[in-house]
């Protein structure tokens, strides 16, 4: 038994020194464990990252805040850096699971993410003490252009009888309700009853009318690119994304207003490599790092470097990509309401679905 | 000789206590407490709140009616393949059992591809100027799934008490004078009832909680019981009803299973 220990850890060094050689070897200053959402970065940033500075990463993924947020509360998995979204990082700083930064180890972050991603952050991190911009976006109105022929420019237009069976929603809760409670003229962020009770009328009636072909997430991308719907709400990330694969296609933001959201790279608490994580956030902040995943996942990036890197001249001016957010009225950031209001858009998004 | 052979038995004794006891007595734990840990009946009775009623009425709804089109597809079925010989026969169970070597997911994210507005099934009917299938999303296509996905296990529960039935019997009932059908009502129809009995459950308690099905096939439109307890998991994070709505459940299958062991007393169907 020994011996076999004995030539088991040989071969961990043997093979130890066979990846390691070039640059840095790799684990020699530790670990860092990343937890952020699936198809969210470039791999070839992480292995430049681990070749760089000698730091091993670990890397898992998930696919919605809401999933996440209890295994990070559990601690049986310390992780050190998380991707969440703006309500949750709201929540993550209430709850005291997340750790301040220290700017001053992350010049990066300083330096190149935008002024103006920072002072929207404040919606949910009012001091900028917790989080570091990586993505950011808007959601809107994804149409067909063979299919819609009216201008485009409202909400309303999902509750166009003309659009029967025509149209995909967004299966999540916040996102379903930010478009009546919009529509209606009302924050997103409402949590007065009767807001809500009438985005949810709102909703009922657009599903009995039979309009929502279906509720989905992820799928709104593919079936819209298969022209299986006239209209769909999506990310405006997946936008670019889509018209690429189908030049029929036009993304909009409603003048309504609507949501402008932001995940950002946060430390946890718990975890036990701060150090490397605060030199993880960094590198990920350096131009040419967010350029690589800016091609990669076609998210907007609040990097200014990368923004100015970008070669490709339509995808720099893009009104989609990176829009004039003065441009647009009651534009907001997600907020974290609190667990009875939490409940309450819970109950009634149950309501809407049991109609 | 007794002692050996319950060494036997460990490894699946670990494996149930493990990978079912544990996270069943969790289940339970969840479901009979509320967020601070104290004792609460009131996440099953939750189910009486009219959207969750709703959602599992709807739930029994579909999985009956997908539960009976088996059996009315099954029987048949089973009865040609226990009258025909042998090598013919393998091959037909063989074809019957081929889509299941691809995972269920896939398979039914296939009849989305096969079913949607402009898919396969659509392009070939439009191509030939007939009018288009439009079942994608509603109860229908739910119902397509939960037939495709479970009639296997209608179709080999019946099969085996099928092919376990003297011949005998049946030459001695036709002799005796009776027709087809007689010798059927009074001859293997009874001798079979456990297979049928045990079809029924096997394919009744998968439909009655999946959420995948309801999810791709019925765009997420229709809310079955499954998809509320689901959701109260991964999405609203309440772990409590989650569980408390899952017991409800788990009385409507234990009761659904008494039924099958008590009429099925030689316990012949499960024996596949």
């Amino acid at each position: 038994m020994k011996k076999f220990l004995c030539m088991f850890l040989c071969m961990v060094l043997a093979m130890q020194a066979l990846t390691g050689c070039g640059g840095k070897k790799t684990g020699e200053n530790g670990v860092v464990y990343v937890y952020n959402w699936g198809e969210y970065i470039d791999p070839e940033t992480i292995s430049m990252f681990e070749e760089e500075t000698g730091i091993t990463v670990i890397y898992d993924e998930f696919d919605t805040n809401e999933a996440m947020l209890p295994k990070v509360e559990a601690g049986a998995s310390k992780y050190d850096v998380i991707c969440p979204s703006d309500y949750m990082i709201d929540k993550m700083i209430q709850k005291g699971l997340l750790a301040e930064l220290n700017f001053d180890n992350m010049p990066n972050a300083k330096k190149n993410i935008g002024a103006q991603y920072y002072e929207q952050s404040k919606g949910f991190d009012p001091e900028n003490k917790y989080s570091v911009p990586y993505c950011w976006g808007t959601v809107g109105i994804l149409y067909n252009k063979t299919m819609v022929t009216e201008p485009v420019d409202s909400w309303s237009i999902l509750w166009d009888e003309k659009y029967q069976d025509n149209i995909l929603m967004q299966d999540s809760v916040r996102d379903l309700f930010m478009v009546a409670l919009k529509l209606n003229g009302h924050s997103m962020n409402s949590t007065n009853k009767e807001e809500l009770e009438a985005a949810k009328n709102k909703l009922i009636e657009q599903k009995q009318k039979s309009l929502v072909q279906a509720y989905v997430i992820d799928e709104v991308r593919d079936k819209m690119i298969g022209n299986e719907a006239a209209i769909g709400v999506i990310y405006s990330g997946e936008a670019i994304f889509t018209q690429r694969q189908n030049p029929d296609l036009e993304y909009v933001i409603p003048k309504e207003g609507t949501n402008v959201w932001i995940d950002s790279w946060v430390i946890c608490k718990n975890g036990e490599n701060k150090e490397n994580a605060e030199k993880f956030i960094d590198f990920m902040c350096r131009g040419d790092i967010a350029l690589m995943n800016f091609e990669y996942i076609t998210y907007s990036t609040p990097n200014t470097e990368a923004q100015r890197l970008i070669e490709d001249e339509d995808i720099r001016n893009s009104k989609i990509a990176f829009p004039n957010l003065d441009d647009y009225e009651n534009l907001e950031v997600f907020r974290y309401l609190g667990e009875e209001a939490d409940a309450m858009y819970n109950a009634y998004w149950k309501e809407v679905f049991s109609n | 000789m007794s002692k050996s052979r319950k060494m036997l038995s460990l490894p699946f004794l670990f494996w149930s206590a493990l990978f079912i006891l544990i996270p069943l007595c969790m289940v339970f734990y969840y479901g009979f407490t509320d967020k601070n840990g104290s004792f609460t009946l009131q996440n099953l009775f939750a189910i009486a709140t009219p959207e969750h009623s709703k959602a599992l009425w709807e739930a029994i709804k579909l999985s009956v009616v997908s539960t009976i089109i088996c059996l009315l597809l099954a029987y048949p079925l089973a009865m040609i393949l226990s009258n025909i010989r042998t090598a013919q026969k393998s091959f037909i169970i063989l074809i019957f059992i081929l889509p299941m070597w691809m995972n269920f997911l896939l398979r039914t994210l296939a009849w989305q591809t096969l079913l949607e507005k402009k898919g396969v099934i659509n392009s070939v009917l439009s191509a030939l100027h007939l009018p288009a299938l439009n079942i994608i999303n509603t109860p229908a296509a739910i119902i397509l799934g939960m037939v495709y996905n479970f009639l296997p296990f209608m179709v080999l529960p019946i099969y085996n008490v099928l092919i376990k039935i003297d011949k005998n019997l049946i030459h001695a009932a036709r002799d005796l004078g009776a027709n087809g059908v007689k010798t059927f009502l009074h001859i293997t129809l009874p001798l079979s009832i456990s297979g049928v009995i045990s079809g029924i459950t096997m394919v009744f308690v998968p439909a009655l909680t999946t959420f995948v099905i309801s999810r791709l096939l019925g765009g997420n439109k229709i809310l079955l019981i499954g998809n509320v307890i689901e959701q109260e998991f991964t999405v609203t994070g309440n772990w409590h009803l989650g569980s408390g709505l899952s017991i409800v459940l788990m009385l409507f299958i234990i009761f659904n299973m008494v039924l099958s062991v008590v009429t099925d007393k030689d316990g012949e169907a499960n024996a596949i």
